[in-house]
């Protein structure tokens, strides 16, 4: 306390910006995330758009963790390299934190727990969150409540909400518990406001026009899309970071009918996925590299044997067991190419946590019209990163059927040849409709055949419908000018550092034009081809170290000067500045 | 093929493709006992699926008129357990040899039995990797000599019903192609018990196993003593362990709740209830 700078009046000032991030940074399990989702919810029900990130440790117990809150008036692409505010509950918070905190930033500590030295800087704020909870409230574990009652007091949130959301989180803990934690939340308010006259100490503008937005993780917006479209069956094998995919999954089928089954490897997920497909249902399983490298000749049965199925790779970096909590985009030559034969799959990849569950709709619904396996490639940072959310309209959600078979006499040909090549499928139960559906190579009654015409002839038939999906790839995200002689290739979560490192550089007057399609594989010719045509000069950005997308994309088109690649792989996504400065190198050496 | 359900004929069960194995395969018996089988149940064709693996015994499904999948070697039992899981009202067995069942599918296998999973899984067992034209299989005899275990195999080979019964099967059971009579009746038996009904079946492979012939079998096996007890599992064990003679019959059968039951008992709702489920999930996630 003693140390305790107050904020100038020009330092607030200072602070009525656009958007304002903090994070919370602490011990992992005495709450920082669950204090980080408290004060998300009420901004996001004050109305601000919001998105999150946060870090856990590797370990299961104790490490150090983070999350971190981007707030302000419009819908947020990526959070921002440098923190606003940063909630230090420990000595580590600060020294790991610190330096991200920007000169004129606030720094929040736990000062019972430590005290940082002067920093002419930034401003320091000290809470004894602590001392308040231990000695004041007799209540050790409610010191993140009594840093939500700080923070809240320093953006003015709104307490009802608060309050609300409290007794919603604590509630099953009892009427006791919920009271305590009420009266923390109300210990840091008051706090702030014994020691710091002025209320609202910051000011960022909110955006008040959709009250009913919700706020989910592109895990939760994918799981919410899979059931809107339909899913009635999953089977998986627990990985991060899918696990959480599975665990909703679990406990909403059942209430509609459906069926979960944890499998006993990854094998058997996608095994029992194709199974309950052949029958008719909307299967799907979710799991992160090492699953879908166990899922491959499966995959290929599934191409074969024509039979739908939806596989959700949330991303994790590096090969083999890797790094299995952080990002990278590595898995696409994987999902678009791996195994043997010349099979055919789609390949999507939502490029936000909104875009989560458009992408899952319409993974079932090519998935079914097409009679493949459709991969949704997410990632590390979109299953984790919160955000605001429309609400969606499930009366307008598109719905495209299997072609299904009613065969009134015998010889069905389930692999009948078609224009489309779409066969219509028969399901078990409908009488002449019998026939075996299998990976060997077999003519249209799906008998066992390996003539050379035959294999041809299938092999065509097959690649016509993968050739037919690609024209009703969904819709790509753009951002930039469409004019500009320079474009940018991206995809996955890439695409939200990609376009505002596109609204930076646009303001230092280096004009691009952004391109990622949702549908990789196939590429859209009308998407990718035609952005290629437009552009003089195309660099391909994404987090990997092979280049996967830049050599699917090289692989199918002739760019006369060859594709620029912009990556990073880490383990952690493009940090703003130098994507930034990546682009403007590349812009220079092409120019 | 008919879409009545009063007792078809065996006829009906045949298809139109004629079986691709060796004259004097084992696998013929099992195909006509099968059937046979499906004829006794009296189950119409389009409500039957027969899954397989690969290998010579997999290419069961395509000499059938029912619905089927040929999946992948190894994998008859997670595919079977979708098709379970989901499909409504339809007859599902599953057909493989011991290649398929106990080693690049054995890890599945125990998951299967454990699950009590309602299904009838015939294994045509010829102690040989048939289609790859000659390998030790998992239940070959120690010593076996193949191309690839030239000089005899060091594993000692598996016990298939001792496996199924210590991985939870509730009816385990063994079989002789040569005795088509015997083999019909335990299938039937198997297709009414609920819950996961393993029969390992001798099914000589004359082409590629010249040490388990249907004349090796004929002087090993036996019928199990009248008095056994199938609900005794040390019984069961005891029998199932025994080489000299290795029985034939219903070794192991208990009832326990299966697969099917336990997922509807976890079922609270259908599928009308989707769209109220979504808005109420859409609520409780702002
Ligand atoms: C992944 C994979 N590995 C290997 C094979 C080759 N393969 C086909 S069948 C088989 C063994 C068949 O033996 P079994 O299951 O006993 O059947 P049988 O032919 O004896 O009836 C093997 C090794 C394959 N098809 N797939
Ligand atoms: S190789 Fe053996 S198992 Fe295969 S068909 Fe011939 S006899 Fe039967
Ligand atoms: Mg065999």
């Amino acid at each position: 306390m003693s140390r305790r700078r107050i904020l100038e009046p020009e330092c607030l000032l200072a602070m009525v910006q656009k958007t304002l991030q903090i994070r919370m940074a602490g011990e992992s399990g005495e709450g920082v995330l669950s204090t980080g989702e408290l004060i998300t919810r009420a901004a996001a029900r004050a109305g601000y758009r919001v998105l999150t990130s946060k870090t856990n440790p590797a370990e299961i117990k104790g490490g150090h963790a983070t999350f971190q809150v981007c707030l302000g008036p419009v819908p947020l692409l990526e959070a921002k390299d440098e923190l606003d505010v940063l909630v230090a509950f420990n000595e580590e918070a600060w020294q790991k934190s610190g330096p991200d905190l920007r000169p004129g930033g606030l720094l929040i500590y736990d000062s019972a727990s430590f005290q940082p030295p002067q920093d002419p800087e930034r401003s320091q704020y000290a809470v004894p969150m602590t001392g308040i909870a231990r000695d004041r409230l007799k209540f050790g574990l409610a010191k993140n409540v009594v840093a939500v009652g700080v923070v809240a007091a320093l953006f003015d949130l709104d307490r009802e909400v608060l309050c609300e959301l409290i007794e919603q989180k604590f509630s099953h803990k009892g009427a006791e518990v919920v009271a305590r934690n009420l009266e923390a939340l109300d210990a840091g308010r008051d706090y702030v406001r014994e020691v710091l006259p002025q209320e609202a100490l910051f000011s960022v503008e909110a955006d008040r026009r959709s009250p009913t937005r919700m706020l989910l993780n592109g895990n939760q917006a994918l799981s919410l899309g899979f059931l809107a479209a339909g899913c009635s069956f999953f089977a998986g094998y627990p990985i991060t970071p899918a696990s959480d995919v599975m665990e909703f999954l679990a406990v909403q089928l059942p209430r509609i009918g459906g069926v979960l089954i944890q499998a006993e490897d990854e094998i058997a997920s996608l095994g029992m996925v194709l199974g309950a497909s052949y029958t008719g249902a909307r299967a799907m399983t979710a799991t992160s590299g090492p699953g879908l490298s166990l899922m491959v000749e499966m995959l290929g049965l599934a191409s074969m044997a024509e039979i739908p199925c939806v596989i959700l790779d949330v991303q994790r970096a590096g090969p083999s067991t890797g790094l299995p909590t952080r990002h990278e985009q590595s898995d696409l030559f994987l999902a678009a190419v791996g195994g043997h034969g010349d099979s055919q799959r789609l390949v999507l990849a939502p490029t936000s946590v909104a875009d989560c569950f458009v992408q899952a709709v319409n993974a079932f619904n090519l998935a079914e019209r097409y009679q493949v396996p459709v991969l949704v490639l997410s990632d590390t940072v979109l299953a984790s990163r919160m955000t605001d959310f429309e609400r969606p309209d499930l009366a307008n959600l598109p719905r495209w059927e299997r072609l299904e078979a009613r065969p009134t006499g015998p010889d069905f040909e389930r692999y009948q040849i078609t224009e489309s090549g779409i066969s219509p499928m028969s399901l078990p139960g409908t009488p002449f409709g019998q026939y075996v559906a299998t990976g060997l190579e077999h003519n249209p009654r799906g008998l066992p055949r390996y003539d050379a015409a035959n294999h041809a002839a299938m092999s065509d038939k097959r690649f016509r419908k993968f050739s037919k999906a690609a024209l009703e790839a969904p819709e790509p995200f753009r951002q930039g000018d469409p004019d500009s002689e320079l474009g940018l290739l991206t995809w996955g979560s890439t695409a939200g550092a990609v376009a505002s490192a596109l609204q930076e550089l646009e303001r230092r007057g280096v004009r691009l034009e952004m391109l990622a399609p949702r549908m990789l594989w196939p590429l859209p010719d009308h998407q990718v081809g035609e952005f290629l045509e437009r552009k003089k000069r195309v660099a391909v950005v994404e987090c990997n170290r092979t280049g996967q997308m830049a050599t699917l994309v090289a692989s199918r088109y002739n760019h006369p000067f060859g594709l620029g690649r912009i990556n990073v792989y880490g383990g952690a996504p493009f940090r703003q500045a130098e994507l930034v400065q990546k682009i403007e190198e590349w812009c220079q050496h092409v120019r | 093929m008919s879409a009545e359900n009063t007792h078809p004929a065996t006829e009906d069960y045949r298809s139109q493709e004629r079986p691709t194995w060796c004259p004097g395969c084992g696998d013929f018996g099992v195909l006509s006992a099968v059937h046979g089988a499906l004829s006794q149940l009296g189950i119409p064709p389009e409500k039957i699926v027969a899954i397989s693996g690969i290998g010579c015994s997999s290419r069961f499904p395509f000499f059938l008129s029912t619905y089927g999948i040929h999946g992948l070697h190894g994998r008859t039992m997670p595919i079977t357990t979708g098709v379970r899981a989901a499909g409504h009202g339809l007859h599902v067995f599953t057909v493989g040899g011991d290649g398929d069942a106990f080693a690049i599918g054995g890890g599945h296998l125990l998951h299967a039995a454990r699950r009590n999973l309602d299904i009838t899984y015939l294994i045509m067992d010829n102690s040989v990797y048939g289609l790859t034209k000659g390998q030790a299989s998992p239940t070959s005899a120690l010593g076996y000599a193949t191309k690839t275990s030239p000089r005899g195999t060091t594993d000692i080979p598996l016990n298939p019903l001792l496996l199924a019964m210590v991985a939870g099967a509730s009816f385990v059971g063994r079989a002789f192609s040569g005795r088509p009579k015997e083999l019909t009746r335990m299938i039937v038996e198997a297709s009414r018990h609920p819950g996961f009904a393993l029969i390992d079946i001798f099914s000589p492979c004359p082409t590629f196993n010249k040490v388990n012939t249907f004349k090796s079998y004929r002087d090993e096996v036996a019928d199990l003593p009248k008095d056994h007890d199938p609900s005794d599992l040390m019984q069961a064990m005891n029998r199932a362990a025994c080489e000299s003679p290795r029985y034939l019959g219903v070794l192991y059968r208990v009832q326990r709740p299966t697969f099917l039951q336990q997922l509807e008992h976890l079922k609270t709702g259908t599928e009308a209830d989707r769209p109220r489920l979504l808005e109420d999930l859409f609520d409780e996630m702002r």
